[in-house]
Order: structure tokens, then C-alpha cells, then sequence
């Protein structure tokens, strides 16, 4: 008979080795799931995993691709880990990420002609705001009527979509563009553009600023008082009220953070690599987000690497619907299995598996 | 403008239009109230629509297309409840995994079936009653999924206030621990309860792609789920309030979409968004003040169980 005896304290080693044994776990089931497609199963694993990397014939254009991917990805995963750790459900970055995006871009284009290099971070403050501002939505709800804000947040989603075509259709279409719906391209612009840093690495604005939130965050949990009390509250939400933290006042600002840089991460895709506003720019980094933090154990530096793998498996997913004809949803399976496994087995953590009978328990 | 819409069929279409929304917030109402939190249900709504979809094209036969996604959804689910009942993992995030997981696997399976026509589920033949005036329209015009959603409400209500099953599954939900010690299998019966959550979500999704669309394509279930989440807090776990609320919310679809049609002066994309804002106005108003919903959730919602000896 299996059992499990509770570990007085997690274990150090399983919060290390669950990620990568659940990324091994699903490499076997995705094989599985790739052999029923009538695919090879290895030649599929290698195409998404070591391809995109080393491939003589890929590599150059699928590694840039990492970062662009990536930058994102860890971004708004950095900032949903710190609610998460906290107990607060923000799941609508998508949303936020759009809002972000709308937001930006409006004020970009509201100053068009002008070309002053103030535009730029004035854009991002703005996609900055637009994130927030939608977070605010299920935080306030949250505090003042104890809505609740997984349901508040994963609705506004919905709404935030509707906006973004009522935008991209309306407001915001290119008076130039010939009636087609999507706005200027802003990439093409230089006052607002989010360019390649170096070019062939795929490095711009957005990889940056997710390189410095993982470091501040990391600082943050390690050094601060906040950092501390978002631990407690998540840990023990009754000793967290004893010793004087707000529960309202951290809602306010774990989603106000996340939020905000959702925001910024959809300011930075929509002037960089997808480069307009249309009605599909966004392409659900809001909810992958969700399995880059988890896949990171909630842990700033985790998140960083779980970021690039994520990123990894989207360009390897292209790669492979090109080469081997793979269709394109199946990654999203793919990666939903991920998260399954990691859930799981996060289960040696906190538990010890026994053989044998109960009765040598206490 | 609102002169042109006709009443009695308005109320027709709104029966219509919250089917999937009473089958799925039914089935999740069931799963709560066994004290798990199943936030998939968007995930197994999909399941079921493609499901039931490709069964209905299969054998020609939109009976088993329902069951189909029925089946469909109700595997999925019990991956949610290998996770959480066996491994113990974290509900909130598992549900979550669920709708990711199952919107992939949707469109993977749903590849090569946009555009083809399922087949046709007829209206159930009442005879005269359906040509009364006004009312025939209303209640015996429709197909038979409508009435089975409505007996599914009125069969939860009985089990769960009149028989032992309802005694039982409420216990479990209000406190596993004692509902452990008086010796009920606290896992087996929350399993279960998973189950049919995912099975009723399944009827409800097939719903969607068989008979209220009626096809396939990607996402198809629109945040049907997450409504359907909002509806039984919206219900205070309640069976006949989430008749209710589901109503409400299709009147709100049906009467946007009208208006659409109608032309009106609202842009198309501002008159979607209502159903979504109306849903989160109510579960705001349903959580504030005295009425405090929250007070009349399972105890134990949400929390896992381990048998520590």
C-alpha cells in the first residue's frame, strides 16, 4: 500500500527537482500525444526543444526569437508570482496586458506627427497605467465588497478583447491603412518604436525591463518588509493579521503590480515585435504566464528560466508545425500537460511517500 | 427600434441562449457543494463541445453527440480530480491548468471539423400546445435539452434538501473531517461529484456546438465557463437561483444581440461587453452588503483532504 506521511517542512530538494521532473514527465506524455498525431515522437521532442537552439538551419532565426518570447513571458509572470505567493488570484493578465497595450499605443498616437524621444517612455507609462488601471477593477472590488477577484479579473478579459476590436476597428485604425482594420504601425515609427537593442539577439525594451523586475522582485521577497509580509500572508494568513499586515492594502498592491507590468509587457509587444494594434495582437501570454510562474516555483530567478523554457516550446511549436506539420494547437496542449505534471508532482514538496501498512504510524 | 423585438420570442431565445450556462453552473454547483473548487469549467465546456461535436458528426446522431461530450468532458475532469483528491494538488491552479489544457487539446482535436454542419436536433414535438398563442411559443416550442436543463435543476434541488446522497454530499463539503470520521469516503464521493460536474459541463458545451451555434471553431464557448462560476456564487449555492441567474444573463445575450440586429446606436463591440459587466455588477452586489453570499459557501470549498491518520 502507498501512503503518504506529511513532511514536517518541504523539502528543499523535491522544490528544486519537481520543475525538471515535470518537464521530463511531459516530454514522455507529449511524445505520447505527438505519436498519436502520427508524428515521431522524437524527432518532434527534438524539433521543439533543440532545434530552435542549435539547428544549423534554424538557429539563427529561432534564438533572437527566445528573448522576444521570453521578455514577456517573465515580465507578467514575475509580477502574478508575488500575488500568487500572497494568495491573491490576479488571472486576467491577459486582459491587463491588452489594456496595457491599448492604453500606450492611444497615447502614441494621439501625438502622432510629433517626434521627440519622450514619447517612448511616456508611452510606457501610459501602458504602465492601462494595466493597472484594469487590475484596480477586481482589487477594489475585492477590498470594498469581497468580490471575488479570480472570477472579476478573468471576466474583464472578455471586455478587454471587445475594447481592443472596437479599438483596433474604430479609434485606432490607420486613416492611411485603406480601410483595413489595425492601427499605424508603430514599430515603423521611430519616435515610438521598441527596436532590437543588439542586433541578432532579439534583446529590446521589454527584455530588459523583465530583466530588471526579476532582480528587483528577487530583492523585494529577499530584503523587504513587503516581500516578507506577502510570504506571511500566503503561509499563514492568520499570523499575518496578528502581526499587523493590511490584507486589503496587499491586494491593492500585489495587483496593482502584476497589472502594471502586464501593462507594460502589452506596451512593449505592441510597439516591438507585433508592432500594431489589431484585433489579435495578443496571443495569450496573459494565461502562459500563469505556468511560468508556477513552473518557476513562484521564485523570481526560477521564473527567469521557466520564461526562456516556455519560450522555448512556443518557438519549437512553430518550428515544428513548419517542419513536421505539427498543428499549432498542439503545443498549447502541450503546455497546459506541463502545468498538469507540475501540479503533481509538487506533491513529494510536502509529502513523503511510504510503503507498507499504517500501522507504524503514530 | 425596441418596438421590433417580438416578446414571446425573446423570452424563447433567452430559454436557449442559458442552457449551457444551467448545465455547467449546475454541475459546478454540485462540486462545490461537495467542498472542491473546480475552476476548469470553461475547459470542460470546450471538451464537451468538441466532443460531442465529433461524436454528433461520427454517428449522425446528436443523441450520442451529447453523450459524447458528456463522456469527453467528464474524463477531463476526473484529471482534475486524479490531481487534487490524489495528489493533493492546489485546486485553484489545477482548474485553471484544466481550461488551458482543455482548450488546447479542443482545437487539436477540433482540426479539419470548422465548417462542417452537425446534425440537426429537432424540436420535441408537443403537438397543439406548441401552437397556443404567445405561451406555445415560450415553453413548448423548444428542443429537448431546454426541458433537461431545467429537470436537472429541479432533480439537484430534491437529492441534495430530501435524500440521504444530498445529506451525505453536503457534509462532506461543510466538513471533511467529520464527515471522514463518521466513516464516508470523503475522496470517492468528491471524485464522483467531479464527475458529474464535468459531465453536466460537457452536455452544456455540446450544447453550444450541436444545437445554439451550430458548429465548430476554436474558443467556442466564449467565457461561458467562468459565467457559469460567476452564476453559483450569484446563487448562493442555491439550485432554483441558478435558474435564475442564468436567465437574467441570457436575457442580457439575447437582448444585446437584438439590439445588434436592430441596428442600434451602440457600437457591436460595446453592446458584447454587457453580458460580462452585468455578470461581475451582480456578483458585486451579491457580495456586499447583508445578502453577503459568501456566508451560505461549503465550509470546506476549496480545501483539500488528507487523512492524516
Amino acid at each position: 500500500m502507498l501512503r503518504l506521511e506529511k513532511r514536517p517542512s518541504p523539502s528543499r530538494f523535491w522544490q528544486a527537482a519537481t520543475p525538471i521532473l515535470a518537464v521530463i514527465l511531459t516530454m514522455i506524455a507529449g511524445g505520447i500525444m505527438f505519436a498519436l498525431l502520427g508524428k515521431n515522437p522524437v524527432e518532434a521532442i527534438r524539433t521543439i526543444f533543440w532545434d530552435p537552439l542549435f539547428d544549423p538551419q534554424y538557429a539563427a532565426y529561432s534564438r533572437p526569437q527566445l528573448l522576444v518570447k521570453a521578455g514577456p513571458l517573465i515580465l507578467i509572470a514575475t509580477g502574478l508570482s508575488l500575488g500568487f505567493r500572497a494568495g491573491i488570484w490576479n488571472i486576467g493578465a491577459e486582459g491587463q496586458y491588452i489594456m496595457g497595450a491599448v492604453f500606450g499605443a492611444g497615447v502614441g498616437l494621439a501625438l502622432y506627427p510629433v517626434e521627440t524621444r519622450w514619447i517612448f517612455p511616456l508611452m510606457i507609462l501610459a501602458g504602465i497605467f492601462g494595466g493597472w488601471l484594469w487590475a484596480m477593477i477586481p482589487a477594489i472590488l475585492k477590498t470594498r465588497f469581497r468580490t471575488n477577484e479570480i472570477l472579476v479579473s478573468l471576466l474583464l478579459v472578455y471586455v478587454a478583447q471587445y475594447i481592443l476590436a472596437a479599438m483596433a476597428l474604430g479609434p485606432m485604425r490607420n486613416p492611411e491603412g485603406g480601410g483595413f482594420p489595425g492601427s499605424r504601425n508603430l514599430s515603423q515609427i521611430p519616435s515610438m518604436a521598441n527596436p532590437e537593442l543588439i542586433a541578432g539577439t532579439g534583446l529590446h525594451w521589454g527584455v530588459v525591463a523583465a530583466i530588471g523586475v526579476v532582480i528587483a522582485a528577487y530583492v523585494l521577497l529577499q530584503r523587504h518588509i513587503l516581500g516578507f509580509q506577502i510570504k506571511l500572508a500566503g503561509q499563514a494568513p492568520r499570523a499575518a493579521r496578528f502581526a499587523g499586515v493590511s490584507p486589503e492594502r496587499l491586494v491593492i498592491l500585489c495587483m496593482g503590480i502584476s497589472g502594471g507590468l502586464a501593462g507594460a509587457a502589452g506596451l512593449f509587444e505592441v510597439t516591438g515585435p507585433a508592432g500594431q494594434i489589431s484585433i489579435d495582437f495578443n496571443t495569450g501570454y496573459g494565461f502562459t504566464a500563469i505556468i511560468v510562474a508556477f513552473l518557476g516555483r513562484l521564485n523570481p530567478l526560477g521564473i527567469l528560466l521557466a520564461g526562456l523554457l516556455m519560450a522555448l516550446t512556443y518557438i519549437g511549436g512553430e518550428l515544428a508545425s513548419f517542419i513536421l506539420g505539427l498543428p499549432s494547437a498542439a503545443i498549447q496542449a502541450f503546455q497546459g500537460m506541463l502545468l498538469f505534471f507540475l501540479l503533481a508532482v509538487d506533491l513529494l514538496t510536502n509529502f513523503r511517500i511510504r510503503f507498507g501498512s499504517k500501522k507504524e504510524a503514530i | 427600434m425596441l418596438g421590433d423585438i417580438n416578446p414571446a420570442v425573446l423570452i424563447a431565445s433567452l430559454m436557449v441562449a442559458s442552457v449551457p450556462i444551467i448545465l455547467a453552473a449546475i454541475g459546478e454547483l454540485v462540486v462545490e457543494k461537495a467542498g472542491v473548487l473546480n475552476l476548469g469549467v470553461e475547459g470542460m465546456m470546450i471538451m464537451g463541445a468538441i466532443c460531442g461535436f465529433v461524436t454528433a458528426v461520427a454517428t449522425g446522431n446528436p443523441y450520442l453527440g451529447f453523450l459524447g461530450g458528456a463522456v469527453g468532458a467528464a474524463a477531463l475532469s476526473l484529471v482534475f480530480g486524479f490531481l487534487t483528491q490524489f495528489m493533493l494538488s492546489n485546486q485553484v491552479a489545477t482548474g485553471l491548468a484544466l481550461t488551458l489544457f482543455g482548450q488546447g487539446l479542443s482545437s487539436l482535436i477540433g482540426q479539419g471539423y470548422n465548417g462542417v454542419k452537425p446534425p440537426l436536433t429537432g424540436t420535441v414535438p408537443l403537438g397543439p400546445l406548441a401552437d397556443i398563442p404567445v405561451l406555445g411559443r415560450i415553453l413548448f416550442d423548444h428542443d429537448w435539452v431546454v426541458y433537461f436543463s431545467v429537470a436537472s435543476i429541479a432533480a439537484v434541488w430534491a437529492v441534495l434538501k430530501y435524500t440521504r446522497v444530498g445529506l451525505i454530499l453536503r457534509a462532506v463539503g461543510e466538513s471533511h473531517d467529520a464527515a471522514h470520521a463518521l466513516g464516508y469516503k470523503v475522496i470517492r464521493i468528491r471524485i464522483l461529484a467531479i464527475m458529474f460536474g464535468g459531465a453536466m459541463a460537457g452536455i452544456g458545451g455540446a450544447y453550444v456546438s450541436l444545437i445554439r451555434v451550430p458548429q465548430w471553431t476554436d474558443g467556442i464557448t466564449a467565457g461561458a465557463g467562468w459565467i457559469a462560476l460567476a452564476i453559483v456564487v450569484f446563487a448562493s449555492w442555491k439550485p432554483w437561483r441558478v435558474l435564475l441567474g442564468a436567465y437574467l444573463f441570457g436575457g442580457i445575450t439575447v437582448l444585446q444581440l437584438n439590439l445588434q440586429a436592430a441596428g442600434a446606436a451602440i457600437p457591436a463591440h460595446y453592446l458584447s461587453m454587457a453580458p460580462y459587466l452585468i455578470t461581475i455588477l451582480v456578483l458585486v452586489v451579491m457580495s456586499s452588503g447583508k445578502g453577503r453570499a459568501s456566508l451560505n459557501a461549503p465550509a470546506a470549498l476549496g480545501q483539500n483532504f488528507h487523512a492524516s491518520r
